[in-house]
């Protein structure tokens, strides 16, 4: 019982579109970054995807390396949105207006 | 069977999605992110990743999204209510968003449409995914990566030690 590769890779594609959207649309740093991390998990699904087309144990690898870089990534970007807006009244990126853009 | 349950889980990774992104309160966005991940997670096992399928579950909806719990409880502890921590988007901004990615997710379906080269997948050795499997190709022929990614978390621990450190 083998499911079709494409099926993955569709509900792949519509993940990423969908925290494209949010990155997009939306104003909380929180949500945009948690959409981001919704198109680092569709990737994974993808990669994952094709390492069983392809039986390769190399996806396998990337995926693990990807999980690691995410990781560091929101160690990181999470403590740059505490240290931006701890001292503002609400999460909203629309008021860091320093440089006047 | 298999097939049930890729569509139950699949229709759950979509659906929590759209929840992520169109949640009011980012506590809610959490814990649906938490159900997406748990829901990838059965895809993986679906597509014999046996070991990706504990890591997502482990170190993502477990360890990455207790740290954004944190946070949200931090920053959302001072504002009034969730619900007004949002401002208006500009006029026009979520139909061009909309338009753009669905130009991009159009792109993509079309071409998986057209695109036939992709046999069914043979069907895997028995220990494809597993955890010897994935272990004995990340310490011979990715050792070189692997080092490197402690390498990144170490950049990433003094990062956050030297941004929160008192000033």
């Amino acid at each position: 019982m083998t499911l079709p590769t494409v099926d993955f890779l569709l509900v792949s594609a519509l993940l990423f579109a969908i925290g494209a959207v949010g990155v997009l649309v939306r104003k909380n740093p929180l949500i945009m970054f948690m959409a981001i991390e919704l198109m680092w998990n569709a990737v994974n699904l993808s990669l994952v995807a094709f390492a069983r087309q392809f039986g390769a144990v190399s996806g396998h690898i990337f995926v693990f390396v990807v999980v690691v870089a995410a990781a560091a990534e929101v160690a990181i970007g999470l403590i740059i949105i505490v240290l931006v807006f701890r001292h503002r009244d609400r999460p909203d990126v629309d008021t860091l207006n320093a440089m006047k853009g | 069977m298999a097939n049930l349950i890729a569509v139950l889980a699949a229709v759950l990774c979509l659906f929590m999605g759209v929840v992520v992104v169109s949640a009011k309160n980012p506590m809610h966005g959490v814990i649906a992110l938490v159900a997406n991940f748990v829901g990838l997670g059965v895809l993986f096992l679906l597509l014999h990743a046996e070991f990706l399928a504990v890591i997502e579950v482990i170190v993502y909806a477990g360890a990455v999204m207790v740290l954004f719990l944190f946070v949200v409880a931090l920053l959302m502890a001072g504002t009034r209510s969730p619900q007004e921590a949002r401002s208006k988007t500009l006029p026009g901004q979520v139909a061009l968003a909309i338009a753009v990615v669905g130009v991009f997710a159009a792109l993509v379906v079309f071409a998986l449409a057209v695109h036939t080269v992709l046999a069914a997948p043979p069907p895997p050795t028995t220990s494809f995914g597993s955890i010897s499997n994935f272990g004995t190709a990340l310490f011979t022929t990715y050792l070189l990566p692997f080092e490197l990614t402690a390498l990144v978390l170490l950049a990433a621990v003094i990062g956050v030690v030297f941004l929160a450190r008192e000033r």
